[in-house]
């Protein structure tokens, strides 16, 4: 009888040191929530919550800060990313699911995956020194000099064109979210049933038909999923954009301005923030962050539950 | 006959575009790639690897602090990640199989996968430097720990749901007591699956620049002490690539091409593990 109980104290000593590893999700979750709260209740109580959120100021010297100009260019460079991203990424998994040749799906499909494992600190250098330069010299001038013209789009293209922009910024994430994106529409593809993609041929549909009309409705539920999780990767991308945004605290009209989101905010002045106000500030952009990033990837990761619910029945 | 020319002419446009769509694609990822290979390899050489950075502006020097740096950093993370993932992992998968603690777990986890990974620094920041009044190696470890431990949490819980349960039930009818079971037998069985997820895990870690920049800071000598500053080699791309001096561009190139390299084939080696495992 006593081997028999020592055994049972073992796995019960198991469970509770797994048990305990598995609730650091939890702890971390909710410590990164309670530090930021705390961190921050200096700017909470000076700045209040809609003033910090609407106001353009952010003056270390006057220790005035608000939030308006980071939360603006991480929306604005995250949106024309996820514009340029999500077509492509949505074309290269119709390529990959339904016209390349058996043997060149999985190639395509590794190597866009293999892609996604690229570090951001990467795209960084690239986009700095390789995009930046190309983006001055030959595609923004060409721009201004067509699309510049028009006469309500000029405002969208002026200025000089550096390359250290929002519109560098936000092709680079675009080229980031893409493998990502494409990754997963690509597996909702796969889930559309061959029965009713074949059922679709039987009656004349052409390629693209099936497409457009049986497999894009079909997985639109995970397609949206990894849509919207790509929206919260991109939110929370920090080097990549650091590199070529030019950390610029204003409202830019023009894409060829330099701008700031919150992440560069962070990345760039959380290290030599000397006063009190001006880390808790930091802090609460932080904790902004991390509320909307959480918020997109929970309904995100929602809609792609769902999804697999309704296909694996 | 006429509509039926539009549609195939329809057709084929669409799909010529989706083709293109996926060459342009594949196009600037390759350029990109490419891109850090031709500009790495120039600067890539022996002294990159055994001498301390030269004054900034200088010639040679290489950096030997950062790649040191940089292996203590992610060694300590992966001592306290790998575990932690391992065995919550194994929660999930076996003691909560089935229960809501673990579906909610396992939510939060594939959410704090993605999870800004500059948000973690902050955090470690303000646990562990600012009430210690400096940087240290020990926080930097401690923020990719934290980035780690879903990742493979996750891949665990996967890896192990895939051991057939007959094969636990079969265990069991020996007499085995539960945690013996795991250990000796699930483990066992999906031990390649495990090596995978932690594979990935350093991969995800080993290029993370955000979450060290105000928990390990940046050293520009050597240092292997982890309750101070330490170089790290994201870090320091960073700092060189940002710099007006030509050599720290050609460094960063360098150290961009062997961060790049390290993650690819790490990447693949996960990959084909699981690949010639499940046959896939």
């Amino acid at each position: 009888m006593p081997v028999f109980s020592k055994k049972i104290s073992w796995d019960l000593f198991f469970s509770f040191i797994t048990a305990a590893a598995s609730l650091t999700i939890i702890i971390f979750i909710g410590g990164i929530l309670i530090v930021l709260v705390s961190e921050s209740s200096l700017a909470i109580g000076k700045f209040g919550f809609l003033k910090f959120l609407t106001s353009t100021a952010w003056n270390p010297v006057t220790s005035e800060f608000g939030a308006a100009t980071s939360i603006y260019g991480t929306f604005l460079t995250t949106i024309i990313a996820l514009i340029i991203a999500i077509p492509i990424a949505i074309g290269i998994a119709i390529f990959v699911t339904e016209i390349a040749p058996n043997f060149l799906k999985g190639p395509i499909g590794g190597a866009i995956e293999l892609l996604a494992a690229i570090p951001s600190i990467i795209y960084g250098m690239w986009g700095l020194f390789t995009l930046a330069p190309i983006m001055s010299k030959y595609i923004e001038p060409a721009l201004q000099n067509t699309l510049g013209k028009l006469p309500v789009l000029e405002i969208l293209f002026k200025g000089t064109p550096l390359g250290i922009d929002i519109f560098t910024a936000s092709i680079i994430l675009s080229i980031m979210i893409i493998p990502f994106t494409a990754s997963i529409s690509r597996d909702a593809f796969n889930l559309t049933p061959n029965v009713v993609k074949e059922s679709a041929y039987a009656i004349g549909a052409t390629k693209w038909e099936v497409v457009k009309n049986v497999v894009l409705p079909y997985s639109k539920l995970g397609v949206f999923g990894g849509a919207a999780l790509s929206l919260g990767r991109a939110l929370g991308e920090t080097m990549a954009v650091a590199f070529v945004l030019g950390n610029n605290h204003k409202i830019a009209t023009s894409l060829f301005d330099a701008a700031s989101t919150i992440t560069v905010t962070l990345a760039n002045e959380f290290a030599e923030a000397d006063s009190d106000i001006y880390l808790s500030s930091l802090y609460y952009l932080a904790l902004v962050l991390f509320v909307l990033s959480f918020a997109i990837l929970a309904i995100a990761k929602f809609f792609l539950l769902k999804a697999e619910k309704r296909y694996s029945r | 006959m006429n509509v039926e020319k539009k549609r195939k002419i329809e057709g084929i446009i669409a799909l010529s575009l989706s083709g293109l769509a996926a060459a342009g694609g594949l196009f600037w990822l390759v350029y990109i790639l490419a891109d850090v290979l031709i500009h790495g390899i120039g600067a890539l050489r022996l002294s990159l690897f055994i001498n301390d950075p030269a004054p900034a502006g200088s010639d040679g020097g290489g950096l030997r602090n950062a790649f040191v740096g940089q292996l203590l950093i992610t060694l300590v993370a992966t001592l306290i990640g790998v575990p932690i993932g391992v065995l919550g992992g194994t929660f999930l998968a076996e003691y909560a199989r089935g229960k809501k603690i673990a579906r909610l777990i396992s939510i939060l986890s594939d959410i704090m996968v993605s999870v800004p990974s500059i948000v973690v620094g902050a955090f470690v920041y303000a646990i562990l430097v600012r009430p210690l009044h400096h940087f240290s190696g020990w926080a930097g470890a401690l923020a990719l720990a934290i980035i780690m431990i879903p990742v493979v949490l996750r891949t665990t819980e996967d890896m192990l749901s895939l051991v057939p349960w007959t094969v636990r039930e079969a265990a069991f009818a020996l007499g085995a007591p539960y945690y013996k079971v795991i250990i000796q037998v699930v483990y066992r069985g999906a031990a390649t699956g495990i090596l995978t997820g932690v594979l990935l895990s350093l991969a995800r870690v080993a290029g993370e620049t955000a979450p060290l920049l105000f928990t390990s800071f940046n050293n520009n000598f050597f240092s292997s002490n982890m309750n101070g500053p330490i170089a790290s080699l994201t870090v320091t791309i960073f700092q060189y690539a940002m710099g007006p001096y030509k050599t720290w561009h050609a460094q960063a190139w360098a150290a961009s091409l062997v961060i790049t390299l390290f993650v690819l084939a790490l990447t693949i080696l996960g990959r084909l593990a699981l690949k010639w495992r499940y046959k896939r």
